[in-house]
């Protein structure tokens, strides 16, 4: 058991960026102890990601060719037990995204794997692989290992790593992956509701609701106030999932990422990981929010403790 | 038709907690307890679909847990159903969400389960593991983070949609019997009535061990799981700025700050 498998990811031609992170992460790991670093595409055209995927530290390039445009989840899971299976490496790293939620946990289990998710740190202690994740909402860190397992398989958290850089010239191989029946069938994609005009991945200015206002009849007022200042409207998943205020206005994960914003006030938002996926990387973050313990503000640069009704209705006074 | 639901009671730690002595987890002294808030929404989903189609469709829900679990069975019931399951036994301590699965695999098969339904992840550690781990241990299809569900109970497929990143989803049809793990927002889960809530105390609650799952000591606890908690500890915080004061000299400073960082004058 030997060497770092990284599995590629894709969507509609786009390769999820957080392969190169993956990618990173294994490239240090080989740093640190030897060994080689492969990259798995499976993909109908595998040709098509191999310029992308070239990057410092890969030795090596697999193309799997699979029957489906699209993931699928029993495709990749007999593809990536069988190459698992055939090149017996000792770790093997997925992007945590939402096609990996839906195949890494097969794999583990029917590999017999060692396996956790949503890792940001990841190093050798002597043979021991270390990974950290977090654990009860992001309050605590966890360090886990994996006695008498040959083979770990890990999804990475995206932002976690940087990502790869450089090129390399890996030599390119192919790997036949065994027939699979799949049991679902992809029938279409249904695009994200348009917006009415407001694009909130173009906004500078972000005055965004969750939790905390509580009840759909206090949204109106968060409006004003986000008018009164010039900032545009945004929101975390409850209140999108309520329907208080459109999709299209949810910042995170599964909303959108606020990729211009300057600043962004966080009014009764505790901060999930999901909901910071989408606007943690704002330089001027401000909280509002009555737990002192929320994670956002481990991430905000200003913060208030406090109630934000009470906040909010102040504050109005210095915006005509 | 049986619909399987598993839930957990969610950990949710006090203000200020303390780790355990042998600092892997944290002192069972500072948790309190709560249903994950994506199994009320797979939850809600099974009593629709119960609903919908009539004494046909038996709505079951699920825990593996020690006694206090039982409250999330308990919340479940005084919505809907007429039994509960609990998995519990002193060796099932320290197991991680494969061994999760592997007792809820063989529940669902004991029970002839023909669908089951969990959250898409538990709120407290996020593994986002379970349900694709016991579909793949019964050999079932299975869809991760559905966000809606057109499904006939007894019909051979069903169609659901996939939530991906950045608001895109995926339509697909999917053969049953079949996991679902399920997203928020899928529906609005429905309040327990007083009449229920009375009634769910009077429901039978069935526990089980994972000997009589069929399930050896090697199968379960740290010794079953995939991963093992070499330590935890509290990750030192962020830098905030904090803006004290009453709320009006909050919010003036705050005007400033905001007008200075957008190069306007206060």
């Amino acid at each position: 058991m030997s060497g770092i498998l990284v599995i590629a990811e894709h969507r509609r031609g786009e390769l999820n960026p957080v392969t190169l992170e993956c990618i990173a992460a294994a490239a240090e790991l080989k740093t640190a102890r030897g060994g080689t670093v492969a990259v798995a595409v499976l993909a109908q055209d595998p040709d098509a990601y191999l310029a992308r995927l070239g990057v410092g530290g890969v030795d090596e390039l697999i193309k799997v060719a699979v029957p489906v445009a699209e993931f699928q989840s029993d495709v990749y899971t007999e593809a990536v037990l069988a190459l698992i299976g055939s090149r017996r490496p000792a770790l093997v790293l997925l992007p945590h995204s939402i096609d990996a939620w839906g195949y890494a946990p097969a794999l583990a289990v029917r590999g017999g794997y060692g396996f956790t998710t949503d890792v940001f740190g990841l190093r050798y202690e002597g043979d021991t692989l270390v990974a950290t994740r977090a654990g009860y909402r992001e309050k605590v860190h966890v360090e886990l290992d994996f006695p008498g397992k040959a083979t770990v398989l890990l999804t990475l958290r995206g932002n976690a790593f940087k990502a790869a850089e450089g090129s390399a010239s890996p030599a390119v191989s192919v790997f036949d992956a065994p027939a699979a029946s799949p049991r679902s069938q992809h029938l279409g994609y249904r695009e994200p509701e348009a917006g009415d005009g407001v694009d909130i991945t173009q906004a500078e200015y972000m005055l965004s609701i969750g939790r905390g206002i509580g009840e759909e009849e206090h949204v109106a007022e968060f409006e004003e106030l986000a008018e009164r200042m010039g900032f545009t409207l945004g929101c975390s998943r409850p209140i999108a999932d309520n329907g208080w205020l459109p999709k299209y206005r949810q910042v995170g994960q599964s909303g959108k990422t606020v990729s211009n914003c300057k600043i962004y006030i966080a009014l009764g938002i505790s901060g999930s990981v999901q909901h910071m996926a989408g606007m943690k990387h704002v330089p001027n973050i401000i909280a509002v929010n009555k737990d002192p313990e929320a994670s956002i503000f481990n991430i905000a640069r200003y913060g208030v403790v406090g109630d934000i009704f009470e906040i909010a209705g102040e504050l109005r006074n210095h915006f005509t | 038709m049986k619909i399987l639901v598993p839930v957990k009671q969610v950990a949710v730690l006090d203000e200020d907690f303390e780790l355990r002595e042998d600092g892997r987890d944290v002192d069972p002294d500072y948790l309190n307890h709560e249903l994950n808030e994506w199994d009320d929404y797979s939850w809600e989903v099974a009593l629709q679909l119960q609903e919908r189609h009539g004494a046909a469709v038996e709505v079951v829900p699920v825990t593996v847990g020690p006694t206090q679990a039982e409250e999330g069975l308990r919340k479940c019931l005084a919505k809907g159903g007429e039994r509960g399951i609990r998995v519990w036994d002193a060796a099932l301590a320290g197991s991680d969400p494969t061994v999760i699965a592997r007792l809820l695999a063989r529940l669902a098969e004991r029970e002839g389960a023909d669908l089951v339904l969990t959250g898409a992840q538990a709120a407290d550690h996020a593994y986002a593991q379970t349900g694709v781990g016991v579909a793949a241990l019964l050999g079932w299809p299975h869809v991760a983070v559905v966000s809606a569900l057109d499904y006939t109970p007894g019909a051979a497929s069903a169609k659901v949609c996939r939530e991906l990143e950045g608001g895109l989803q995926e339509e697909l049809a999917v053969q049953m019997p079949a996991v679902l793990t399920i997203q928020l927002g899928i529906n609005e889960p429905r309040y327990a009535s007083l009449r229920g809530i009375k009634q769910a105390s009077a429901k039978p609650i069935e526990v089980l061990s994972h000997r009589e799952l069929g399930l050896s000591d090697a199968q379960v606890g740290e010794a079953g799981s995939a991963c093992r908690v070499r330590r935890m500890y509290v990750p030192a915080k962020g830098q905030a700025e904090l803006i004290e004061g009453t709320p009006a000299e909050q919010a003036r400073r705050l005007a400033e700050i905001i007008n200075e960082l957008r190069g306007v004058n206060g």
